[in-house]
């Protein structure tokens, strides 16, 4: 079951669990996705909550609609949320972890060391 | 269409339960009305259902004022703490009998769901436990078809599982359309997720009446050492105030949330249950 954070608004949580949902290939490209009911049902939030979230996708591409049948995913849309969640990425991960950095006095070629080792060590 | 509620002034003995409440509740919204015990809560919903008159004031659903009205009053369906059937009767045949007063209860819908739920619709009323009682109340609600469907606190002694479930289907009655829901309840984090728009009242006023996203936008807790919160504070409505040793959270509300922040200082959101224990707080204290 999700836990919906106070951080960040239910609708926009919806949306990123698609995405996510898109990018690990469990809804496939030109396959349906669930309606708004079920989202609604499945995560016990308001259905003009996951309306506003279905519609951040579909604005964005990556959802449209056929008439009378439902909501699918579009070609090529697993490849156009890794570029945008890369980009993100960079943003909100990187330049807050060069941040910290900053602030812990490490310097960039240790940072690189760090993160190798964060490479090996999640293999185990 | 709409439920309007203007003026509406009711007391009991030296207390006032309700002061000059006006309220409008929109057709298609899921409502929370939410109230510490003795907020005005259940004296609302019960005059809103001709179940109490009030003193001042009226209330009316689709234009037509509820009082001593059947039309008017088929709309609505108030599902509360009451046992409105008598002390023998069967499950089976209190659903049928709320289908005389409920012409669109569905009663297919009810036996449905009380196999999924587990009730056994051949036992007295008398002999459910709490939980069973409410579950047997909730069937009956989520069974009439009425277009205004009022729960007070219907998920009382309901356990974890039959909770969920409750407000799964109460959400797929709700998303089937042409129904406008108000759910008053103590678990507010609960039907956080569930609610567009929220109604808080306190010793029988509305203290708020807003849409819950706008509610919350509108507020943050700002956190940093003292001094600094304290500077960033002044001139502006703040709710509460904590310290921990120099560190300092206040829950402050604001026109503009995305503001750039002083150094040293970090903002964080809040949750309606949050901001509910805020505001209460903030109400006690200025009361005091």
């Amino acid at each position: 079951m999700v836990n919906f954070t106070g951080e960040t608004p239910i609708f926009v949580q919806i949306a990123e669990l698609l995405e996510d949902a898109i990018l690990s290939g469990a809804y496939g490209e030109e396959t349906q996705v669930p309606s708004i009911t079920e989202f609604s049902v499945a995560y016990k939030i308001n259905p003009a909550t996951a309306l506003k979230g279905v519609n951040l996708l579909v604005d964005a591409g990556y959802l449209y609609k056929r008439r009378g049948v439902g909501m699918f995913v579009a070609a090529g849309a697993r490849e156009r949320i890794l570029a945008a969640r890369r980009e993100r990425f960079y943003r909100d991960f990187v330049l807050s972890t060069v941040r910290e950095s900053k602030r812990l006095e490490i310097g960039a070629a240790e940072l690189l060391e760090m993160t190798k080792r964060g490479y090996e060590e999640d293999e185990h | 269409m709409s439920i309007e509620v203007r003026s509406v002034t009711k007391r009991f003995g030296a207390t006032l339960a309700l002061d000059d409440v006006s309220l409008t509740l929109e057709e298609g919204k899921i409502y929370g009305l939410l109230g510490n015990n003795g907020a005005g809560k259940s004296t609302l919903l019960n005059i809103m259902t001709n179940r109490l008159f009030a003193d001042r004031g009226a209330v009316t659903v689709d234009g037509e004022d509820v009082r001593n009205n059947d039309a008017a009053l088929s709309k609505l369906f108030l599902m509360s703490e009451n046992n409105l059937y008598p002390d023998d009767m069967r499950v089976r045949r209190a659903f049928e009998t709320a289908a005389l007063f409920y012409p669109g209860f569905q009663m297919d819908n009810a036996l449905q769901l009380s196999e999924i739920f587990g009730l056994n619709t051949k036992k007295k009323i008398t002999a459910l436990s709490t939980g069973y009682a409410s579950i047997f109340r909730i069937i009956v609600a989520l069974s009439v078809n009425a277009p205004y469907l009022l729960l007070d606190e219907p998920v009382l002694g309901l356990d974890a599982q039959h909770r969920d479930l409750f407000y799964q289907k109460l959400i797929e009655k709700f998303a089937a359309g042409g129904c406008t829901v108000v759910i008053s309840t103590h678990l507010i984090a609960e039907v956080a997720g569930l609610i567009e728009h929220a109604i808080i009242i306190r010793n029988g006023r509305i203290l708020r009446d807003c849409g819950k996203d706008a509610l919350l936008s509108g507020c943050c807790t700002i956190t940093g050492p003292a001094e600094a919160v304290d500077r960033y504070l002044a001139g502006r409505s703040v709710l509460t105030v904590s310290t921990l040793g120099g560190l300092r959270t206040a829950c402050v509300q604001v026109e503009d949330g995305e503001e750039p922040l002083p150094a040293g200082l970090e903002r964080g959101a809040v949750n309606l249950q949050d901001y509910f224990i805020h505001l209460m707080n903030a109400e006690e204290k200025a009361n005091a």
